[in-house]
């Protein structure tokens, strides 16, 4: 597909959506279709609209508009020796960089490379009533007004239609090298805590099974000084981190409820963790588990972290965490001024907003 | 309550207020009220109505309870080191200094984090993590005295926000309360929080939304080593392709600083850092990370400026040599104000790539104004401060600075940056909020304001301009890269 600007054509559905009041299930190249709760509406599809709008690596900042596959930009950085820190997961075949945006969703180099949150610096957004705002910008310090570009990220396209993105990227690190370590549970997140406080070049913490990979970044002298340090097994490569990124490790196969918890990463073994994937050093676990959706979310609320079920779950469950009344309130004003007609992805997030 | 004289409205808020926090720190009269009339920005003065000094997170709420039930307006206050105005009390407000919330809660190795309260200077979150190998990566300049609560007002800077972030970027979990003085907590003990990013919309909304009374701070382990290289230039646009050189070889530094002549000469002057006063500009560019790492970074650091023209390259050859090249550059704002009875400092940040169009247009604009501008540069992430030199005494010297001032932040928009990279608008660059932003943006800010803050009671008038203000301040909104006379020359 070629590179095209449909910024007006999509404002112009969004306006006249806006006057009949249709619902819209906003998409890009839908590969994470799955997540969220369900919007059955006509779609409003972002994809025709893509392309790299600039790219300069001195500056370490790429626009794009919303539809460009993530596939497109990482190989526009990867013949610069750049990258997407925050390692979008792609769950099929494409993804679109407004997708990964909208999702928030970060990869297992997130703790040390941050979410999408933590590179957007700026976008290009069609509000509820389809008119184009821009917020942030293209530079790497700007707190003029308030961040609305950030706050988009996550926001599942709940507030507005993303049509460009303006991301800082950094340079790829020079060497990667997986570790394999035999551990069982307990002994692998005091040996990832451990790591996390001294500065080793670490981009990659993860465990499952009795094994603890870690994955180090940096230049040669660097990563062999570390590895030699932590021991364990050279691990055969990137194919760990981007099954794991992308869901296609076999833990993932089942279509059990599958549960995502964002916790303070020391947290001891939860109950509820009955079968777990660690990733992120200990603060985000994939669970599977025969404990109740209530039990979930109060044992990790009591831990000060939130649960989201990230896959095949029924419409009863809520997907995303209950708010407390005050941010339930905060939420339902920030909805109503950027969509006042609730057409934007409704529900896709939490009920009524 | 306003037709009441103000006698009578500051002792009948005074007698609410004493009734939620201790007499002695709800401040009444002037000889107390004096000291509070300004932040770092002093060329503007206000006396509050009266400044409270609650002692816990529950005498804010309560605070604010009556502040929101009577409708007068609230002013959050740090450390007041703030450079754009955004603690400038409201005449007929209260002033709530966080000042006494001064604790550190809790450090937390194992979870890589630190909760403490507003009051909490910068600095002192980083000698508490010490000891366990950690620190808080944000370093704005003012750190020993500026408080994290107005860090995450201003979403602060520092040097090593290219590779380290801003206060955004490093914080995990805020506590708010509302005007209406309910507790919430955005952010999470994780990574993330549940819902909307309430914690990035909160930092840097100006104390517009919600008052922090607890912040949750991401800690880094401390880099085993840091080395800095300084080189100097015999012109601008040199030392600007070496931080593009630098960046292009795949180096991210912890710093990367630029000073032009005026602000290197006075710096020199002042703390003998052992620059070349006959340098056009120099460039600090420093690396950290692990002992092998550092070595091979700072040796292709040496080779880029060399590469790209520099006429000198020194590397600090130990820790006293390394600290005395930054004493320069972090002295450079006292420096400057040794050189001039008054200097007004700006802070917008341009697409690194136009800088020598914009240095020569703020050389241009210093000699049609007679003003002494110098130039200071967080060259990693194109966060500009110029320095206006001025001498307040000299009647209309402060209105022609700020114009030029005005001038300069405009000339920021129109290459695709942005009018403040890292002090805030406050009340100080609220005439330039409307060259940023077309009405409808705006609009969309006094929206999000009023999810918050239905009365508009915090903060007012600071941040975020009226459509109003910017009819009468007449200033077009200039679109990101698109000149406003484009067949105008401009050198």
């Amino acid at each position: 597909m070629a590179d095209q600007d449909h910024a007006e054509a999509l404002a112009e559905r969004v306006r006249d959506a806006h006057q009949r009041r249709q619902p819209l299930r906003v998409r890009g190249l839908d590969s994470k279709a799955f997540y969220g709760r369900r919007v059955d509406a006509p779609q409003l599809d972002v994809s025709p609209h893509r392309g790299i709008v600039r790219y300069e690596p001195t500056e370490l900042v790429l626009t794009a508009r919303a539809g460009t596959p993530v596939s497109d930009i990482e190989e526009a950085l990867a013949a610069n020796a750049q990258m997407l820190a925050f390692e979008p997961p792609s769950f099929a075949a494409s993804a679109s960089i407004g997708g990964a945006v909208a999702a928030g969703l970060g990869g297992p180099r997130r703790p040390w490379g941050g979410a999408p949150r933590d590179l957007l610096l700026g976008c290009t957004l069609l509000d509820g009533q389809g008119r184009i705002l821009h917020f942030g910008g293209e530079v790497m310090k700007n707190v003029a007004g308030y961040d609305l570009s950030r706050l988009m990220a996550g926001a599942l396209g709940t507030l507005g239609v993303l049509l460009d993105v303006s991301i800082k990227v950094l340079p790829a690190p020079k060497v990667e090298r997986s570790l394999v370590l035999n551990l069982g549970y307990e002994r692998a997140l005091r040996l990832m805590r451990d790591l996390a406080r001294q500065p080793a070049p670490l981009s990659g913490a993860a465990h499952l099974d009795d094994r603890l990979y870690l994955r180090l970044s940096g230049n040669a002298a660097s990563v062999e000084a570390w590895q030699k340090q932590i021991g364990g097994d050279v691990g055969s490569g990137t194919g760990f981190w981007r099954d794991l990124r992308d869901h296609r490790l076999p833990y993932f196969a089942g279509e059990e409820p599958l549960w995502r918890l964002s916790v303070a990463p020391a947290t001891p073994r939860l109950d509820c963790e009955q079968s777990v994937l660690t990733d992120w050093g200990g603060a985000q676990r994939w669970v599977y588990t025969r404990c109740a959706a209530s039990e979930i979310r109060a044992e990790v609320a009591k831990n000060g972290g939130h649960a989201i079920l990230f896959r095949h779950g029924d419409d009863e469950i809520p997907v995303f965490h209950p708010l407390d009344a005050v941010k339930q309130r905060l939420h339902q004003g920030l909805k109503q001024r950027f969509d006042p007609h609730g057409i934007l992805n409704p529900g896709r997030l939490y009920p009524s907003m | 309550m306003s037709a009441q004289p103000r006698e009578l409205r500051r002792d009948a808020l005074a007698r609410r207020l004493r009734a939620v926090v201790d007499g002695p720190h709800v401040l009444s009269s002037e000889a107390e009220l004096r000291p509070y009339e300004c932040d770092g920005l002093s060329a503007y003065r206000v006396v509050p109505l009266l400044v409270v000094l609650p002692g816990s997170a529950e005498e804010v709420q309560a605070v604010l309870r009556i502040c929101h039930d009577e409708r007068v307006a609230v002013v959050a206050r740090g450390a007041g080191t703030g450079l754009s105005g955004g603690a400038l009390p409201h005449e007929d407000g209260v002033l709530l200094s966080l000042a006494r919330l001064n604790r550190i809660l809790a450090v937390d190795p194992d979870n890589g984090c630190a909760r403490v309260q507003p009051g909490v200077r910068n600095l002192a979150i980083s000698e508490a993590a010490r000891p366990h190998g950690l620190y808080y990566a944000p370093d704005p300049s003012s750190q020993i005295a500026c408080s994290i609560g107005g860090n995450v007002a201003e979403n602060a800077g520092g040097v090593h926000c290219l590779k380290y972030g801003l206060t955004v970027n490093n914080l995990l979990a805020l506590d708010l309360v509302t005007i209406d003085g309910e507790r919430v907590t955005v952010g999470g003990s994780g990574l993330d929080g549940p819902g909307f990013d309430l914690l990035a919309l909160a930092t840097g909304s100006e104390g517009m939304l919600g008052v922090v009374v607890e912040v949750t701070v991401k800690l880094l382990p401390i880099p085993q080593r840091a080395q800095v290289a300084m080189a100097a230039f015999a012109d601008v646009e040199s030392a600007g392709q070496a931080v593009a050189d630098i960046i292009a070889d795949g180096i991210l530094p912890a710093g990367l600083e630029m000073m032009d002549n005026p602000s290197l000469r006075a710096a020199e002057d002042f703390v003998h850092a052992g620059y070349p006063i006959d340098a056009a500009a120099i460039l600090l560019c420093e690396v950290d990370g692990g002992n092998e790492e550092v070595s091979e970074d700072i040796a292709r650091v040496r080779q880029r400026l060399l590469d790209s023209g520099a006429s000198e390259v020194r590397t600090a050859s130990d820790d006293s040599e390394r600290a005395r090249f930054w004493a320069g550059r972090k002295a450079a704002f006292p420096a400057v104000g040794r050189i001039s009875p008054d200097y007004y400092c700006m802070d917008g940040t341009i697409p690194r790539k136009h800088l020598p169009r914009v240095l020569r247009e703020i050389a241009r604009y210093s000699e049609e104004s007679g003003l002494r501008i110098a130039n200071v540069f967080h060259a990693g992430d194109g966060n500009l401060h110029p320095l206006i030199l001025y001498d307040a005494n000299n009647a209309g010297e402060l209105e022609l600075a700020e114009q030029v001032g005005g001038r300069i932040l405009e000339l920021c928009v129109e290459v695709g940056g942005t009018i403040t990279g890292e002090h805030g608008v406050g009340l100080e660059k609220i005439n330039q909020m409307c060259a940023q932003f077309p009405p409808e943006e705006l609009q969309m800010f006094h929206d999000v304001k009023a999810v918050f803050d239905a009365h508009g009671l915090l903060n007012p008038g600071k941040a975020i301009p009226t459509l109003n203000r910017c009819a009468e301040f007449g200033a077009m909104h200039v679109k990101a890269g698109d000149l406003r006379f484009p067949h105008l020359e401009r050198f």
